[in-house]
């Protein structure tokens, strides 16, 4: 994984709630057995019709779009399934970061084990980006910061542990491959077995 | 915490399973006793193994089983089975091979103990009071009904289970919903669930980790527990948890996996002291009334959209969430669902597809047909549930009635295997998710009870299953 410290782009907004990952990538890609060349079916149903062709008025298919690496999404993004192939899509694509008032759990998780940075702001900030896409945002993960076009800032919160595994660009098998003592301990241990 | 403070349920599991506390600046370090596998969300973790040069750390906690893009046609023999797809046929024939390279034991097409993840787990006995059970697979809160800590985890975390047992975690927040009195007639777990969601919301229990309590959730068995448990996802939280008891102790009891002899004296004991100690403290609690309760359905596009079966659809109201969601299901607002025609019924899924979810199905089936126009699908949740449910004549009572008895996988819950609902059609699902296109590109799903299910098969629309009672 690459370091993330900064990242510095206009935003994309879906204004919708509650999108879920079968949304972000359906059923149907998920026979795949690598984590590459999902960006094409990002969000599918919504980019394209039945017939393959491109909804020109969905927001990712927008020429502005496609060189935007911040996602304004709406409340409680990322609902549902497990999938990775969420997050991997999204990277796929070209997102490094999703910020909304809300974001599952899972999603938020997996997102944070690929590099895609999942921010969490306060409503009045988010409501604001949410009405005003297309906005010049920085993102400076090391301090954990949102800065908005006139130089305002919003805080986010983020697991301390993933922020230094994000800035640092380490994977988090490792730190638990140097507990491996602790575990056989554990194991030895254990008042039952499973 | 101090020794001595009344704990909660997950508290004790939770504590029990720590290899290395969480501080300010690292999570936890939790040990998995069970962790399920299943083709669709493993390749790429044994990609990560295979890339570091590591073994699986506990082939022996560790079982697979193939269930999302494994097609569900009735077969004379497994070796005439078709997988639909280039993908699905490649990413079955890898966990096979990923099985067999890492020796981990998995349930093949062959099998008998082959099923639906999260049906089988409990089926053998392997899913137990106490473990921490973990799949990349949201619906792992299944396993919570029997006091277990389970939840479904991404794929990477999948690969940090399979080369330590072991997952960083944050300890989340416990929510408290305790159901009081009981279910009337016609009214199941999955009406429960669903009013639970539309109640708090698909996001009322992010963060949090649910215990389900009260004289209702007592007075369920086990197959209605665990469909409870299953869709604690669809209301945010990863886990729902319910104490286990004598009910949950005499399921368990004999199971092929379950401890035996004096093993399964001295387990019960243990067993018996997981429950929230009174005046333990949950960091959020709802209460519900079971006897309030009506069948419900959906009308939306997520699991919150929910409504007692005979209530009107609720009015727009310049809800843009709403508008958007009426507009793709093609629900008028304002009106109530019974009566509307459905193209297929589906009875299936890790939510709906054990042995009494089918019982109840067929009660109302019995000596009826599904009206013309209408398919309806019904999918055992294992291998197991088909045996049971051949034993007891119930597939001759669905054949009967002119459904289609099918092998056991997830088949149109998410419409990977080719089992889908094409586009426009109006599919009312015993499954857990209504999102767009789930159940096919274009599909639309409302949920509800196998009760209502079988109701409106027979009538051909939406119908409330009281009337069939
Ligand atoms: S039945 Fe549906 S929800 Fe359950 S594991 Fe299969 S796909 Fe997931």
């Amino acid at each position: 994984m690459d370091p993330l410290t900064k990242i510095e782009s206009r935003t994309v907004v879906l204004d919708v709630d509650d999108v879920d990952t079968d949304q972000i990538i359906p059923a149907r890609f998920l026979t795949t057995t690598s984590r590459d060349g999902l960006g094409e079916h990002l969000f599918r149903d919504w980019r394209y019709r039945e017939d393959g062709s491109r909804r020109d008025d969905f927001v990712l298919n927008s020429p502005a779009a496609r060189d935007c690496s911040i996602l304004v999404a709406g409340r409680n993004f990322g609902c549902g399934s497990s999938r990775e192939h969420a997050p991997w899509a999204l990277l796929d694509y070209g997102i490094r970061a999703v910020i909304s008032s809300e974001i599952a759990d899972i999603f938020r998780s997996n997102s944070l084990k690929n590099g895609l940075l999942p921010i969490v702001i306060d409503k009045a900030p988010h409501d604001w980006l949410l009405q005003n896409p297309g906005v010049q945002v920085g993102i400076d993960v090391a301090a954990s910061c949102v800065t908005l076009p006139g130089g305002e800032t919003a805080a986010y919160s983020i697991d301390a542990f993933a922020r230094y595994c994000l800035v640092r660009g380490l994977d988090q098998l490792g730190f638990l491959q140097k507990h491996a003592e602790a575990i056989t301990d554990y194991e030895e241990n254990r008042q039952w077995t499973p | 915490m101090t020794a001595g403070e009344p704990r909660t349920l997950f508290d004790k599991v939770w504590s029990d399973h720590i290899v290395v506390e969480e501080t300010p600046e690292t999570p936890a370090i939790l040990y998995i006793d069970l962790h399920l596998i299943h083709e669709v969300t493993t390749p790429q973790a044994f990609t990560i193994l295979r890339d570091a040069g590591l073994p699986v750390r506990r082939p022996d906690l560790t079982l697979g089983t193939m269930d999302h893009s494994t097609p569900t046609t009735p077969v004379r023999t497994f070796k005439d089975l078709e997988i639909v797809g280039e993908g699905a046929a490649r990413q079955v024939m890898q966990m096979q091979e990923n099985c067999r390279e890492f020796g981990l034991e998995l349930f093949a097409f062959d099998s008998p103990h082959r099923g639906i993840v999260h049906v089988i787990g409990p089926e053998l006995g392997a899913t137990q009071p106490g473990k921490t059970i973990v799949c990349g697979d949201s619906h792992t809160s299944t396993h919570g009904a029997f006091g277990a800590l389970a939840f479904g985890i991404g794929t990477t975390e999948v690969g940090h289970v399979l080369a330590t047992q072991c997952l960083l975690q944050r300890k989340p927040k416990t929510l408290s919903i305790d159901i009081s009195g009981s279910l009337g007639p016609g009214v199941t777990a999955k009406d429960l669930i669903l009013a639970i969601i539309a109640r708090i919301g698909v996001d009322g229990g992010t963060g949090h980790v649910i215990e389900y309590r009260g004289k209702a959730i007592a007075g369920m068995a086990m197959d209605a527990r665990m469909t409870v448990c299953n869709m604690s996802i669809e209301a945010g939280a990863r886990a729902g948890m319910i104490a286990p008891d004598d009910v949950t102790f005499d399921y368990l009891n004999g199971r092929p996996r379950a401890p035996k002899g004096q093993d399964w004296e001295a387990a019960v004991t243990r067993w018996r002291a997981l429950c929230s100690d009174s005046g333990a403290r949950f960091d959020k609690t709802v209460s519900v009334r079971g006897e309030d309760l009506q069948p419900m359905i959906t009308f939306g596009t997520n699991p919150g959209m929910a409504v007692p079966i005979n209530a009107p659809v609720p009015e727009i109201n310049g809800n843009a969430s709403l508008r958007k969601a009426l507009d793709y299901m093609a629900i008028i607002p304002g009106k109530p669902l019974t009566g509307t025609r459905i193209d297929i019924v589906f009875v299936g899924s890790c939510t709906n597809a054990r042995l009494s979810d089918l019982q109840q199905a067929a009660n109302i089936l019995r000596g009826r047909k599904v009206a013309p126009g209408t398919r309806m699908l019904i999918v055992p949740g294992s291998q197991q549930v088909k045996k049971d449910a051949e034993a007891l004549g119930l597939h001759d009572v669905f054949i009967a009635a002119g459904a289609e008895w099918r092998e056991s996988g997830c088949s149109m819950c998410l419409g990977m295997n080719g089992d889908t609902v094409p586009r426009g059609q109006l599919s009312l699902s015993t499954s857990n998710r209504n999102f767009e296109g789930r159940q096919g590109s274009g599909a639309r799903t409302v949920l509800a009870s196998p009760l209502t299910a079988a109701a409106s098969a027979v009538r051909g629309c939406i119908t409330d299953p009281r009337e069939f009672l």
